[in-house]
């Protein structure tokens, strides 16, 4: 046995430059299956991190997936609003420790604008419970102190090349329609966010009486006919809000979640209804999962291709190897020892492929990880294999011994038919 | 020592159309211990398949072939494969080493397969190694080339380290397939001359295939396959060399 893998070494190493691109190509489609199950996981563990220590997100009654989307991913509209007067309900609820509650609907060249409270710095967190820690600034004042004063998300202030003290623009709804700019009401930048690889960074926070001043002299989506309240007047004016879009609502205990989930469900002033953050994402997971099974089933065609490619190598290189067999054969190796020495050529090849692929991972992560996490706000993390990269790899490396069993076969075949005088 | 009955061999027809003709039959065929044999024969006269029989790579139609008074027939395919290995030497045409192996390692190769190769040429030579570099130094291989690859030596040092392989721990039998046809004249009489004598000197029996005549005179015994193998029809001997 070990005289058979040293010969199958020494053969092996005889053939190396074909062989080294089968075993790159092996490399490779094993490379891009563990490093898209890597970005995979570690892109889910990010999705699901967009929003925690929030206990439920209170809004109009929809789908519990669209109410995600809209309230924590600035993706789609609310159907409907709630009433301010419900949210304080809630609030006085005896389980609720905190609620905040989010305005949405207008936006910046594309980016979504945020109504809050000055308190959703303090109570929104993402990860792994890490607060929004501010870069440079601070949060805005509630009430007429923080009147058009804006909080912007690290991309927003990248991308748009804001500082402290820029003046910016609203603009009504997602944009597009013209005229429907809040110009006449200017926003001062007071303070721009770290990066957090959240939607928050995509966001424009100002604080809801903001939000109020800009819409006083709207109505029914246009501003009024002949009417015009400058900013300075609007102050004068009750800016409290009757409606908004959704809240983050934070409980004193996790036991009472569904407690208070009923309770928001059978308010009776309106219908509302309550999602666990953590359940909702992973719904709304299921349905990004299309396109990630997609991807899954293009890179094990990759692998399917590679091995394709160990099999025709090696089957192409056959014919020359009549002779080394028929040698082999003269000194008395079996057939069964051909067969032998061609598998285990093919399971070494593909091993030792696998092994670079994983290899590759791993530096890929290390040299990608600060662009990844700059550019799209994924945290790549090195990690040991995780189970499923294992399988992976095991997959890659079983599938590469029964491809290379076909021209193991051929071979055993021929060392039968051609005995010791190889018909070439 | 090698004896054959009533052998009958035909090669299986292309997609099985066809009846397989036989292209050898051959009613009596000895071969006594120690001799040197001349098996002559015509290109396509079917001696590759002889021999394929004689090495028992090939199992007759009907008929019996034995070696050392053992019918391959009876073996099991694993179990004529080690007997070849134990008690057979080969030498082919040309190509007979393996490229990527040294010339020692080579020689060595027999002794890789079959453990009682391994352990006549420990009686031999005190090691597989040591009866191995005897072996090289009778056939005259120059000390400076053991070490080298095998695809690096000339076609006439190929064919000498192959007849070292052939010989190493004292087979019983050596078969030689036209080992001569590809060197040139000087280079095949010493050839000749060194496989003769290092056959002679371990005992063991060579059947020495050719179409060269000359060289019939060196050996102990001289047959001719056309003389002995009488086929129904010739024509399926085509393409047999």
């Amino acid at each position: 046995m070990r005289a058979l893998l040293t010969l199958a070494w020494c053969s092996a190493w005889n053939r190396r430059a074909t062989l080294s691109l089968v075993l790159l190509s092996v490399a490779l489609s094993t490379f891009l299956l563990l490093g898209f199950e890597q970005v995979r996981t570690d892109v889910r563990e990010n999705f699901s991190q967009s929003v925690s220590g929030t206990d439920l997100v209170v809004g109009a009654r929809t789908g519990s997936v669209q109410l995600m989307l809209y309230s924590v991913f600035r993706v789609g509209s609310a159907t409907n609003n709630i009433r301010m007067s419900s949210v304080e309900a809630i609030a006085k609820h005896r389980a609720v420790a905190w609620v905040v509650p989010l305005s949405l609907g207008d936006s910046h060249k594309g980016y979504a604008v945020l109504g809050t409270t000055a308190e959703y710095f303090n109570r929104f967190l993402y990860g792994d419970r890490e607060p929004l820690v501010f870069a440079q600034g601070r949060a805005f004042d509630d009430g007429i102190e923080g009147l058009y004063g804006a909080v912007l998300g690290a991309e927003v202030a990248d991308a748009l090349g804001y500082r402290l003290g820029s003046k910016l623009m609203l603009t009504h709804g997602a944009g597009g329609l013209p005229g429907a700019e809040h110009a006449d009401k200017p926003f001062t930048v007071v303070g721009i966010l770290k990066r957090t690889g959240t939607p928050v960074d995509r966001t424009v926070h100002i604080s809801l009486q903001s939000m109020e001043a800009i819409h006083i002299d709207w109505v029914g989506g246009a501003p009024m006919r002949g009417v015009s309240i400058a900013p300075e007047q609007a102050r004068k004016f009750d800016l409290t809000p009757k409606v908004v879009t959704a809240a983050l609502v934070g409980l004193k205990g996790r036991a009472a979640v569904f407690n208070v989930q009923r309770f928001v469900a059978d308010y009776a002033e309106e219908p509302l209804m309550a999602v666990l953050p953590g359940v909702a994402l992973d719904e709304l997971w299921d349905v990004v999962g299309v396109g990630e099974k997609a991807l899954i089933g293009m890179s094990a065609m990759v692998g399917v291709v590679s091995l394709a490619g160990l099999v025709a190598v090696v089957m192409a290189g056959l014919n020359e190897r009549r002779r080394e067999l028929a040698v082999l054969r003269a000194v008395g190796a079996a057939p069964r020892h051909v067969l032998m020495l061609l598998a285990g050529e093919g399971l070494l090849v593909t091993l030792l492929g696998a092994l670079l692929g994983m290899l590759a991972t791993g530096l890929f992560i290390v040299l990608a990880a600060p662009w990844a996490q700059a550019h799209f706000g994924i945290n790549l993390k090195l990690s040991v294999p995780s189970q499923a990269q294992w399988g992976l790899f095991a997959a890659v490396v079983a599938a590469g011994a029964v491809a290379s069993l076909i021209p193991a076969w051929r071979a055993y075949r021929l060392s039968l038919a051609d005995g010791l005088s190889p018909r070439v | 020592m090698i004896e054959a009955q009533d052998l009958r061999f035909a090669w299986p027809t292309t997609w099985g159309r066809g009846k397989p003709a036989d292209c050898i039959a051959i009613d009596r065929l000895t071969i006594a211990a120690g001799r040197t044999v001349f098996l002559h024969g015509p290109s396509g006269g079917g001696k590759s398949t002889l021999l394929g029989l004689l090495a028992g790579v090939l199992l007759p139609r009907t008929g019996s072939i034995s070696l050392l008074g053992t019918r391959w027939s009876d073996l099991s395919g694993a179990r004529r494969d080690a007997f070849r290995a134990d008690h057979l030497g080969y030498i082919f045409q040309q190509f007979n080493l393996l490229p990527y192996l040294s010339v020692l390692d080579n020689v060595l190769l027999p002794c890789r397969f079959s453990a009682l190769r391994r352990e006549r040429a420990t009686q031999d030579g005190g090691s597989p190694g040591a009866a191995a570099c005897d072996l090289l130094r009778r056939v005259g291989l120059a000390e400076e080339l053991w070490a080298r690859p095998a695809a690096q030596l000339s076609v006439g040092q190929q064919q000498r380290v192959a007849a070292a392989r052939a010989l190493i721990g004292r087979p019983e039998v050596v078969i030689a397939d036209e080992p001569t046809s590809a060197l040139d004249a000087a280079l095949r009489d010493s050839f000749m001359d060194l496989l003769l004598d290092a056959c002679r000197a371990s005992g063991s029996t060579l059947v020495f295939v050719s179409h060269d005549e000359r060289l019939a005179a060196r050996f102990d015994e001289r047959l001719s396959l056309s003389a002995i193998n009488r086929p129904a029809s010739s024509e399926t001997a085509e393409g047999m060399s």
